[in-house]
């Protein structure tokens, strides 16, 4: 393009003027979630109930109280649980199936849309849907280790079998996701690396390891953020199958914060409650980002 | 050859199995009558709509239909239309401000929607948009957009600068650029927003547990809900009030099972 035009179109090209089209985005941004977040600041300071008119400044006192509370802390651990073993689950389990469904056999897209489809499911409706397996009277396992001999289990009575089991039900649900995306991962490998390495003799193994590993890099790097921040947030599956029970020992933080809100009025601590979870999430995401940036600089 | 390809086709339809199971055994009790009470493994000897009807009727789930429908093609008309224009400055104009929208929308993206429930419940309130269509859709756009922006920012970027100063030359304003010169080339980057975002308005439970509370407001979710606890010892017709839900989202699969699966790879891997 001639000099004179592009001195002519490009000044347009750059008016500010455009940025109007970023005003609607940002009014929502404003009213909905930055003005939230400050509000949320401000009521975590405060005894509020969540519906009367007056409320105490009560300083530092609902953080205090975070750390002392057994039922936060608990809510904690199952919550770093449900994202960091969630994340580290789903990977691995949907890395397997990407490199058996990669492989061609007959029925293998029918495979590939079973494990796929929860992932488009409600997690409330695939949690209800599993507490027809998991009831102690008439439940589908407990009628299995029946015809095995063996005594029927009261799944969900137990707090620390009960978060196993949420890990279990929920991975199975978006284990697909973590599928389809190393299928992609897998399908931008060229099928020339595979043969020049295998002419050198390489193992099945070590072409796994030098090859589709460090190719599928990016790929491993966004699934387990991807994974992290929806494990930390994990709130559908727990609400259909345990409410965050039995007493408070399947909780996660979210569902915590939606009961001391909603089911216990303590909206001044649960707005405390609130800005950890967003402080957790962040310094969570921004160290995995660094970590996998340092990472591939290594690579 | 052929050894290894029985094998294999042998190992996916056990995965296939495994992963199916849960669905099967709750077709297995939706379809059951009342009175058989055999293993929920064993197929219903006479399988029966009734449970369906019942919870159709009882559940007032057309109406919980027509409230999703509502809210999800609301949120993703919405959501298409206003981060596509609010990308297109973004991904055109070098400059400061565009790093500093980036860098907010990003901040915006960390926010997780439980954290802040509570003062948005107030801001909600105030607003006078508690147990109305617009107060949920507009929570659920703002939820959806940050993602938006950077899928549509992502795919401006990669149209030609070289049209956009065509269509300048030739005497067409910046806003009939976007209009006519780079919306028509979105096409792809829409259709994943449209399938990511439609997705997550449709099964979303825990805005609408907040803000829409009266009985004629409520969602699918909401309905099924309901179902599990108002009805817990019907669980027959909970379990058919399930399967109803997740028909529509199946039978859209079926239809678009290519876009789907493209669409929510872009949407996690950019």
């Amino acid at each position: 393009m001639p000099a004179a035009i592009r001195k002519r179109v490009m000044p347009q090209l750059r008016r500010h003027r455009l940025y109007l089209l970023c005003l609607p985005a940002f009014v929502l941004f404003a009213v909905f979630e930055f003005y939230p977040l400050l509000q949320g600041i401000r009521l975590s300071f405060t005894d509020w109930n969540g519906f009367s008119q007056t409320y105490r400044f009560v300083g530092f006192d609902n953080y205090v109280r975070l750390f002392h509370d057994v039922r936060i802390t608990t809510a904690l651990r199952n919550t770093l649980i449900y994202g960091l073993a969630g994340a580290a689950a789903q990977n691995v389990w949907g890395l397997l199936y990407a490199l058996l469904l990669n492989l061609k056999f007959p029925g293998r897209e029918w495979v590939r849309a079973v494990i796929y489809l929860p992932v488009l499911i409600s997690g409330l409706i695939i949690g209800y849907i599993w507490y027809f397996l998991l009831q102690y009277d008439g439940g589908a396992l407990n009628d299995a280790l029946a015809l095995l001999g063996a005594a029927p289990v009261d799944w969900l009575a137990d707090g620390t079998r009960a978060v196993g089991l949420i890990l279990l039900v929920s991975s199975m649900q978006y284990v697909g996701q973590a599928m389809v995306i190393y299928l992609a991962g897998l399908q931008s490998i060229p099928a020339a690396y595979y043969e020049a390495a295998a002419i050198d003799g390489a193992t099945l193994w070590r072409r796994f390891v030098h090859i589709t590993l460090p190719l599928l890099a990016p790929a491993i790097i966004s699934t387990l953020i991807l994974k992290l921040i929806g494990g930390l947030q994990l709130f559908d599956v727990i609400m259909a199958l345990t409410s965050g029970g039995p007493g408070f020992g399947s909780h996660s933080i979210p569902t915590l914060i939606n009961y001391l809100y909603f089911g216990n009025q303590n909206a001044g601590y649960s707005a405390a409650l609130g800005i950890a979870l967003f402080a957790l999430i962040l310094s969570v995401t921004l160290l995995t980002g660094r970590l996998a940036r340092r990472k591939e600089v290594e690579a | 050859m052929y050894i290894r390809k029985i094998l294999l086709a042998l190992l996916g339809s056990v995965i296939a199995v495994v992963h199916a199971v849960p669905l099967y055994i709750a077709l297995t009790v939706a379809l059951k009558p009342a009175r058989d009470l055999s293993s929920r493994w064993r197929p219903p000897k006479s399988p029966t709509l009734e449970h369906f009807r019942f919870a159709w009727a009882e559940g007032d789930l057309l109406r919980a239909f027509a409230n999703t429908l509502l809210i999800t093609s609301a949120t993703a008309l919405l959501v298409v239309v206003v981060s596509a224009i609010a990308a297109y400055p973004i991904a055109r104009i070098r400059s400061g401000v565009s790093t500093v929208a980036t860098n907010a929308v990003l901040a915006v993206m960390m926010i997780p929607s439980l954290s802040v429930i509570v003062p948005l419940y107030s801001v909600m309130n105030r607003l006078g948009g508690i147990n109305t269509y617009w107060g949920i859709i507009l929570v659920l756009t703002t939820g959806s957009l940050p993602l938006a922006i950077f899928l549509y920012a992502n795919f401006i970027k990669a149209v030609p600068k070289e049209l956009d100063e065509a269509a300048i030359v030739d005497g067409c304003g910046a806003v009939g650029t976007f209009l006519r010169v780079v919306l028509p080339q979105l096409r792809p980057v829409t259709a994943t927003v449209l399938i990511l975002k439609g997705l997550g308005a449709w099964n979303n439970y825990h805005f609408a547990l907040y803000f829409l509370q009266k009985p004629e407001l409520r969602t699918v979710t909401l309905s099924i809900a309901g179902f599990f606890t108002e009805y817990s010892s019907d669980l027959n017709a909970a379990s058919a009030a399930a399967l109803l839900a997740v028909l529509p989202v199946l039978a859209a699969f079926m239809l678009l099972q290519k876009q789907f699966i493209a669409g929510l790879t872009d949407g996690a891997v950019k």
